[in-house]
This record gives C-alpha cells, structure tokens and sequence, in this order.
C-alpha cells in the first residue's frame, strides 16, 4: 500500500532524514521516504495491519519533532 | 522583505526577534557606558547585568531550552538545540565564575548574543527555503483545483477526480484543462507551455485531442473526456514531478551521511578540547570556552538544506522546459553523460519519408505525375510521400495497377505502360536507367519501355540535429547512431550530421544487444545515454544509464521506461536538460565545498582561539543563509 503524506511545520533538514531513518526500522514498512522540500512522507507499508503501521509512523515522527504534523 | 508573506509561525518569531534584539541593545548599551556590574557596589555586582540578560536569552532561547530538555528525554544526545544551549549556558557559567571570583565581567552579552543571532538566522533560513520552496512549486503547478461538469444546460463545479469517462466538461478561457479528452464544441487556443515548455500556443477546434494541463487562452470549449483524472495526462506528470526528488543522488547520500557524523565528532574533539589542554596548561576557563565555541557551529543545516534544495530547483526549472527528469540521481548521471547513442528515425530525423530530389529537373512535372498514377492505389508511406507532392487530384481512370513485390507497380491503360519501382523493376523491364548516386529510397519511373527520371526519398533530418549534436560534441561527448537503415542511408545521414560513430541495418532486438556491447565495454567513469522516441526503445530506454524519450506527452509506457522525457518533440531538449544539470551539479558542489571549508576554517579559528564565539554563529548562520541563496540560482 502507498501512502503519500502531508507534513506540516517540518522545519529542519536534518530533522527529516532522522524521521526517515526512524520510519524505515518500522515493521511492515517496505519504503519511505521523507521530503524536506515538499514536505512531503511517501510510505509503502504491506498491506496487514496498515492502521497499526500508521500509528507507529506518527508516534515515532512525533517523538523526533513534535511540532510536525502528520496529515494522513 | 514583506511580513504578509510570513506565515504565522514565522510572525510570531519575527516579533519575538525584534522584542529580544531591541532589549538586548538596550541593555548592551547601557553596559557599555555605566558598566551594570558596577552599579551596585557588592561583590554580587555581576547578579545585575547577569539578570538583565538572562532575561533576553529566555525570551529568545526559552523554545529551544524546551526542545534541548525534551529531545535529550527523547534520547537524542546530538540535538542541535541542546548542544547550543550547551555552548550559551556554559558561556553565562564562564561569565558567573568570573563574577564569583572577582575578575572584570565579561561574556553575558555574548552568550545572550549568541543565542539571538543563532534565532535571527534560523529564522532567515526558514523563510529562505520557504519561500524557495514556494517558488519552485509555483513552477510545476498545473494541478486544476475543479472541472465544470455539464448537466443539460448547466455546469457544476466539482473535483476532477470525480469526472467519469465520457463525461461532457465546460473550459471557460484562462481555466485549466483538467481532464484529457476530445473537443466537441468550440475553437479555441491553448497555452501549453507548463506541459512541454512549448510557448507557441496551440490552436484547437472540434475533434482536437486535447490534453489536462493546458490553460484554454481564448474561447469557451466543451470537452468530452476520454480519461479519468488519475489516468489523465496532468496526474501522470504530477506524480512523476513530485516523486522525482525521492530519488536521492550521489550528492545527497554523502551529505546524510556527512551530516550524521559531523556531530558526534565535532562533539567529541570539543570535548577533547575542554580537556586536554586544560590539564596541560590548567587554564581551564579558556579551553572551555573555544570547545563552547565548536559547539556553536556542530549543526550541519547549511548543507543538509541546500543540497536538496538545489536538486529540487534543477527538476523544477527542467520541468519549465518541458523536461521531465524522474529523479536527483538522474541530473546527477545526466552532468556526467559522456556517451549519447541515438535513435535515427524520429529522433534524429523526422520519422516522415519527403521527396528529396527529382531527377532530371526538366522532366520534374512529368516524373511526379507518372509517379502519383502508378502509386495512386497504395498507401505506403513512400507512395503517400508521392502523392502529397504531387497535390492534384490524380487521373488514374482506366489504368490497371499490377503491384510487383519488392520491385514497383506496373500501371498499363491501353498500350502505355508506366513502370514505377526500384532498379531490379528496371532491370528486368531490360530498361536503360541513371542510376542514382544519392543515398536514400529511389523510386525509378518509366514509360513505354523508356526511362523518364526518378524520385529520391529520403527521410528528413530534423532541422536542430546537427546543431544538437556539435553541440554535444564541444563538451567532449561523443555520438552514436543507431538504425535499421541500409548502411547506403545511415552513412549518408551520418556524414550530414557529422555523427562520431553509427551502427546500421539493425533490427530492433540488435539496438538492445548493440546497447548492451557499449554498455558492458565502456569505463566505469563513462555514463551511457540512449535517446529515442520510445515506442519501440523501450528496453533500450531501461538498459542504458539514462533512457531519454522524446515528444512522450501521450505515451504513458515511454514516459514509465524512461529517465528522462522530453515532452516537446525536439532535440534542443537535450541540450537544456545537459545544461540543467551541469549548473545544478556545479552549484550542488560549490555549496557542499563553501560550507564544509567555512565550518572547518571556523573550527581551527575557534581552537587556536583566534575569534570567539560570535564569529563562530555568525559564520555559521551566514554560511547557510549563502548555501540557500546560491541553491535558488539554479532557477535563474
């Protein structure tokens, strides 16, 4: 499943391959890739648990950068 | 600079900025002119100026005292904010020692000062790749926000997505087209020029294809659709625009990894630094301080920031051009490309047959005219090429078309006889001809047993080939031709164009194999590029290093198999996108050089205690800023 996803107030580069490296050591996950100038997550999970897939997407982009909101 | 260009977030910190900056002088001043420490006469003088400015550095600095302790909690221990409230608390600890112990005091203004700065320029550099960002966006928008859905006699706004095949849609002028479909009613004029950088508008009337993405100029059209959005050729543009910057380069992958090192070793030697030579010299306060200054320049943003942004600015100013590139990796490949293979026919030269000659002129009329009545029942592309010529209507009444395969066309109408084919046709007619010395399909003409001229047809080499291909030439790139022809036609056409090298009578299966050879034999340094109108160079396209296709608008399985497209039908593409990339790739390096050599000149600078800790942030905050500014030069 590809799931392209609105970031808001990502506000620093570094922050973003953080957040990428982060996403990728999730399970299920299969690509992800965190644009700093677009502002922009795309995420290729499996199929199974998506929703649960998402949420730990969230908690860890949450745990790196607060401020930036995920836009599912 | 605008503050209704702000967005809110970034108000709210200007205003924050200008209330700390105006205390900060403020108090700087006064400092200066009364010595604060001195205006109460006890030896906890220094508590006053130290509260005034601790004041400022909490207005300034309380957000990123906030982030330090919640991403140290997080267990991030190379956090830039906590590693300057680091280098800014230790500088007031400095300054507070000092105090205690009695000396002159010195240094709360420069960690305050410290802390502002680090914000003015955090602060430039968000608004900078902002706006940057919005620059280049504003480029690639061709995304139409509605369609006007026709319901009877009237229209209803909703989203493109929405629209079904066969649908009737309504484009008022200066409105975006946002389906692909077929006019049926209205003429009108097209700017297509965000779809292949082609500025000439186009005019369009009934049963025009027309495409999503151009704005309608003139009229009001009614389009039926023939696509839904997704598959409409605007999302497939979209969509591979918006994923291209996911492809990382070369440039970018060094510079994550840079990034995720720097620290920890800039840290580290800080470290190393506050206490090595302290213990040697037990001048304590001073190490401490020029390992606080290290601290101050241990982010990597500069780079990390401009690299990207670089890239991204190079895909969009392609994309003005009419160029697709599907990825940063390509424009980087494509700087290094120094082997460009060629397709002959429809990319060096126009993929149509034209007359090139008529032998002998005086007979010009009466060649063409025997030609066309011959040719009048077939419709080969050569026969066809004939008769467009020939433009009249044809008086082919009574003759009898017998078609000779592989030879010609043998028309007879009472007792004329008129042979129109090749030289076996001639020779086995026991015809006397000229031959013809001019490489190219010769269509021989003869009548009654007597030979009247011949046509040469040649495919027609596209008017910005040879110009193209000097031009590729003058980088020191060298040319390849690939073709189907007869070798007669491909040397003939490689002399005009003045080709290094080309390979002929190739099937298409050999273009592959002929790839695959340049491929497996060339240099590891040497980068392949295979240009080709794509219909039938697909696996070419995918083989080489980089597959450019060419005139691809509607061609959704070029546009997949390819890295490159060129949505106009013309060469001069290349050259652009070549260009393109050679500036991004110069500017990408200049900025990677500039700000590794600035934080490193301000490392040694700061260890050999040469400057202090305000020309540590400055430098650092100034190098970053410079690193946008020059990564928005791509655009220009």
């Amino acid at each position: 499943m590809k799931r392209i996803i609105k970031l808001e107030d990502l506000d620093c580069a570094s922050c973003a391959s953080k957040m990428e490296d982060a996403v990728r050591k999730i399970d299920g996950v299969n690509y992800v890739s965190v644009n700093f100038i677009t502002q922009t997550m795309t995420l290729q999970t499996s199929d199974e648990n998506f929703d649960e897939i998402i949420k730990k997407v969230v908690k860890k982009c949450k745990h790196i950068e607060p401020e930036c909101t995920l836009y599912l | 600079m605008k503050i209704n260009v702000l967005t809110k977030k970034e108000k709210k910190n200007l205003i924050r900025i200008l209330v700390a900056l105006s205390l900060f002088i403020v108090i700087f001043v006064c400092d200066k002119i009364f010595v604060l420490a001195n205006v109460f006469e006890s030896s906890f003088g220094w508590l006053f100026p130290f509260l005034l400015y601790l004041s400022v550095y909490l207005i300034i600095g309380y957000d990123i005292i906030f982030k330090a302790v919640r991403n140290i909690l997080h267990g991030q221990i190379f956090d830039e904010n906590f590693l300057m409230c680091i280098a800014t608390l230790g500088a007031f600890a400095l300054a507070i020692i000092k105090g205690v112990l009695g000396e002159t005091i010195e240094g709360f203004d420069e960690a305050c000062a410290v802390l502002l700065f680090y914000q003015v320029g955090e602060f430039f550099q968000s608004y900078a790749t902002n706006k940057s960002r919005k620059s280049i966006s504003e480029l690639m928008d061709i995304r139409p926000d509605y369609a006007n859905l026709k319901i009877g006699n009237t229209f209803k706004k909703i989203d493109p997505s929405e629209v079904n095949i066969g649908d009737v849609i309504v484009v008022n002028p200066g409105e975006k087209i946002p389906l692909d479909g077929i006019i049926i009613s209205g003429n009108s004029t097209l700017d297509t020029k965000a779809l292949t950088g082609e500025s000439m508008p186009r005019e369009v009337g009934i049963n025009s294809e027309v495409l999503s993405g151009c704005i309608n100029l003139t009229s009001q059209i009614e389009i039926k659709t023939t696509k839904k959005f997704y598959d409409s050729t605007v999302s497939k543009i979209l969509e591979l625009v918006e994923n291209a910057s996911s492809q990382k380069s070369k440039a970018e992958n060094f510079i994550t990894k840079f990034a995720k090192y720097y620290t920890p070793i800039v840290v580290v030697i800080a470290l190393v630094l506050a206490i090595v030579p302290s213990l040697i010299t037990s001048n304590w306060m001073t190490w401490i301080y020029r390992s606080l200054s290290f601290l101050v320049v241990s982010c990597p943003c500069a780079l990390v920031i401009s690299i990207p942004l670089s890239f991204f600015a190079g895909l969009g100013l392609a994309s003005r051009y009419g160029i697709l590139v599907k990825g940063s990796n390509y424009l980087e490949k494509l700087s290094k490309a120094n082997i460009f293979v060629f397709d002959k026919t429809g990319t060096l030269t126009k993929g149509n047959f034209e007359i090139n000659s008529i032998y002998p002129k005086e007979n010009y009329e009466k060649v063409l005219h025997l030609a066309s009545i011959a040719e009048s029942g077939s419709s080969h592309p050569i026969a066809k090429c004939i008769l467009q010529k020939y433009n009249k209507a044809v008086q082919n009444n009574g003759y009898s078309l017998t078609n000779i395969a592989g030879q010609g066309v043998i028309a007879q109408k009472d007792d004329e006889k008129i042979l129109c084919g090749n030289e076996k046709l001639m020779q086995n007619n026991g015809i006397k001809y000229t031959k013809c010395t001019n490489a190219g399909t010769v269509v021989y003409v003869a009548q009654n047993e007597e030979f009247v001229g011949y046509i040469q047809i040649s495919d027609q080499i596209k008017q910005e080939t040879k110009e193209v291909l000097s031009g590729l030439k003058s980088e020191n790139i060298k040319t390849i031709m690939l073709t189907g022809d007869n070798e007669d036609v491909a040397k003939d056409v490689a002399e005009k164009i003045q080709i290094d090298e080309y390979k002929s009578s190739l099937l298409p299966q050999n273009k592959v194999e002929e790839i695959e050879n340049i491929m497996s034999s060339k240099k590891p340094s040497d980068v392949v590029c295979f240009v080709g109108d794509g219909i039938n160079d697909a696996p070419s396209l995918m083989r080489s290093d980089i597959g450019i296709a060419m005139g691809s608008v509607a061609s959704d399985a070029t546009i997949e198999a390819s890295d490159v497209a060129l949505m106009k039908d013309n060469l001069k593409g290349i050259i652009f996108a070549k260009k393109i990339a050679n500036k991004t790739l110069r500017i990408v390096k200049q900025n990677i050089a500039f700000s590794i050599a600035v934080k490193i000149a301000i490392l040694i600078l700061s260890a050999l205690g040469i400057t202090s800790m305000w020309f540590a942030v400055f430098g650092d905050v100034g190098v970053a800023i410079i690193a946008i500014l020059n990564a928005m030069r791509v655009n220009k």
